[in-house]
């Protein structure tokens, strides 16, 4: 981690741009690259591929300091839990009790994860309903309806979470070093295609798995009568959950693909011209 | 009468839509905005830039839609129309005083905007964006319904205090609807009919307008005022909600109001503040 720092400290502020935020981001193409020229980023570059929704450089560009604290933990978290699920399948042979062994570190770092929304102040929105949505899922479903814990579904968003989240960030941090091997850009902008429905499947699988529980135990409702003539059914608001995946899913799958075709595609174009 | 060529181009693209050698100045006035063409600081050639605004809707046809919803949405609830409540409930009365209030407080609500709309206000733009009755009506007519539902509910719990606390909450309530419609004919009379003149509004001989030495929008004011005493008088979270929601919004465009007429008047008085006296 020592050469992140000596290479971040060589005045690679244009390529802070990096920092704006989860899945769909892009960093501008890389500063060698003929459209863009370094320090001139935040006006030569089309603005729309500036980190997610249209993300600014401007002058309040996060520190280099914060963004290689950022840089480290959430890599470290991510290649942990990777790590000791691996190491928990071969040892165990069964993915029973591997939450429970997991479950502290992954709630740690996801919730760690809000402070990526703060320093990234210009896709709020779309980072926000990722973090939060991932936090609903550890804090709401997982933590607290502790019998699905144990369920395939559990490990098929964990892997697909754990996976995403070490391309996206080994992304961010070649980039940053300004050594950025092909194979991991196009792991970014592939990698996606099976991972982001693999992950959908299995947050929605538990969800459906955790229905009975939430029915049964009546967990997290208020009934009538009561003083403030209020009800809240929590069964009712899962299932309004997982509908919503309905109109949500799609537009993020498709804003991805249309993302790829850009950077990869746009790189195509470029090497025509040479 | 003075001629002139006139250009138009795409205020986007800068390309030629089209070019008129002679154009009597003094006509091609817009409905929306009463600048005169002949008193621009244009030379003899004007060139004149539009944009297409998208599919508008007038201001009145979204407000009587968006207030006749709730209007009807409530009494559904009220009169407990079937396969809202269980089927032994449909039809029936609510045995609490407090309910029929309610429901006589909030129909009043909406049938005082919806006259208001037709015959006080006087809209500064004649039309808005499509999308924003979609957007509108989906508010109000949703927490109409939520707020109904509980209100109307045969489990519904009446309010702690009992008597006291509904006529303290219908004292509040009743008040402030007055005050907001002192304020709307208030501002209704500082612009003539069929004008857009933009005076800074002041208190007049009607005591509820006073609240303009203190307040910048007290329009605004008086309706958050009124919506919470609904809320004691309901003692119904989802009602606290709402207007916690709508204070929030009113909040918004009052301090946009109030920095406008900041903007546009030199002598605004320092006094005043958006929406809450001296707070806010």
């Amino acid at each position: 981690m020592g050469r992140l720092t000596e290479a971040a400290a060589a005045g690679s502020g244009a390529r802070a741009a990096g920092w704006a935020g989860s899945p769909p981001t892009l960093l501008p193409l890389s500063p060698t690259s003929p459209r863009c020229a370094p320090g001139a980023v935040a006006h030569a570059c089309n603005p729309s591929t500036l980190g997610g929704r249209g993300g600014r450089i401007t002058s309040e560009t996060p520190s280099l300091l914060k963004i290689q604290k950022i840089s480290r933990a959430p890599w470290r978290a991510w290649l942990v839990l990777a790590i000791t699920m691996v190491r928990f399948y071969m040892e165990k042979g069964t993915h029973r009790g591997l939450y429970k062994s997991i479950q502290k570190t992954l709630k740690f770092f996801q919730t760690f994860a809000l402070l990526e929304v703060r320093i990234v102040p210009t896709s709020v929105l779309v980072t926000g309903v990722q973090v939060s949505s991932r936090i609903f899922m550890v804090w709401l479903i997982t933590h607290s309806i502790k019998p699905i814990q144990n369920e395939e579904s559990v490990v098929l968003f964990l892997v697909a979470w754990t996976v995403t989240e070490i391309t996206r960030y080994s992304f961010y941090t070649f980039s940053l070093l300004d050594h950025l091997p092909y194979f991991i850009k196009w792991a970014r902008y592939n990698f996606f295609i099976i991972l982001y429905p693999v992950g959908v499947a299995g947050e929605l699988l538990t969800i459906y798995a955790a229905l009975p529980y939430v029915k049964k135990t009546g967990m997290f409702s208020i009934r009538l009568p009561n003083k403030y003539n209020v009800s809240f059914d929590y069964y009712y608001f899962l299932l309004i959950t997982m509908a919503s995946y309905i109109p949500l899913f799609p537009q993020l799958y498709f804003h991805m693909l249309r993302q790829r075709r850009k950077v990869l595609h746009g790189e195509v174009i470029v090497e025509k011209d040479d | 009468m003075r001629h002139s060529p006139v250009e138009i181009l795409d205020a986007k693209t800068r390309e030629k839509l089209c070019f008129l050698d002679k154009v009597e100045l003094g006509q091609g006035k817009s409905l929306k905005d009463e600048d005169v063409l002949q008193k621009l600081p244009v030379g003899t050639t004007a060139t004149l830039y539009f944009r297409d605004l998208g599919a508008q809707i007038s201001w009145v046809t979204v407000f009587l839609t968006e207030y006749a919803g709730p209007l009807f949405i409530y009494l559904l609830f009220y009169f407990r129309v079937p396969f809202i409540y269980g089927h032994k409930y449909d039809f029936t009365s609510s045995r609490h005083t407090v309910v029929h209030l309610a429901c006589i407080c909030h129909s009043f609500h909406y049938i005082k905007r919806l006259l208001e709309t037709l015959f006080v206000h006087r809209f500064s733009h004649g039309t808005m964006p499509l999308r924003n009755i979609f957007k509108n009506c989906t508010y109000y007519w949703g927490f109409a319904a939520w707020m109904a539902y509980y209100i109307n509910h045969p489990l519904y719990t009446p309010p702690t205090y009992g008597a006291q606390q509904v006529k303290l909450a219908l004292a509040i309530f009743v008040i402030c609807q007055l005050g907001n419609f002192s304020i709307h004919m208030a501002l209704r009379d500082l612009r003539p009919a069929g004008s857009k003149t933009r005076k800074i509004p002041y208190p007049t001989k009607n005591p509820f307008t006073w609240l303009f030495l203190l307040v910048s929008c007290p329009n605004y004011t008086y309706e958050v005022g009124s919506w919470i005493g609904f809320a004691i008088m309901t003692q119904c979270l989802p009602v606290a909600l709402f207007s916690l929601v709508g204070f929030t919004q009113m909040t918004i465009w009052a301090k946009g109001k109030h920095r406008s007429y900041l903007k546009e008047f030199r002598d605004y008085p320092p006094l005043r503040m958006p929406i809450i006296p001296f707070l806010l």
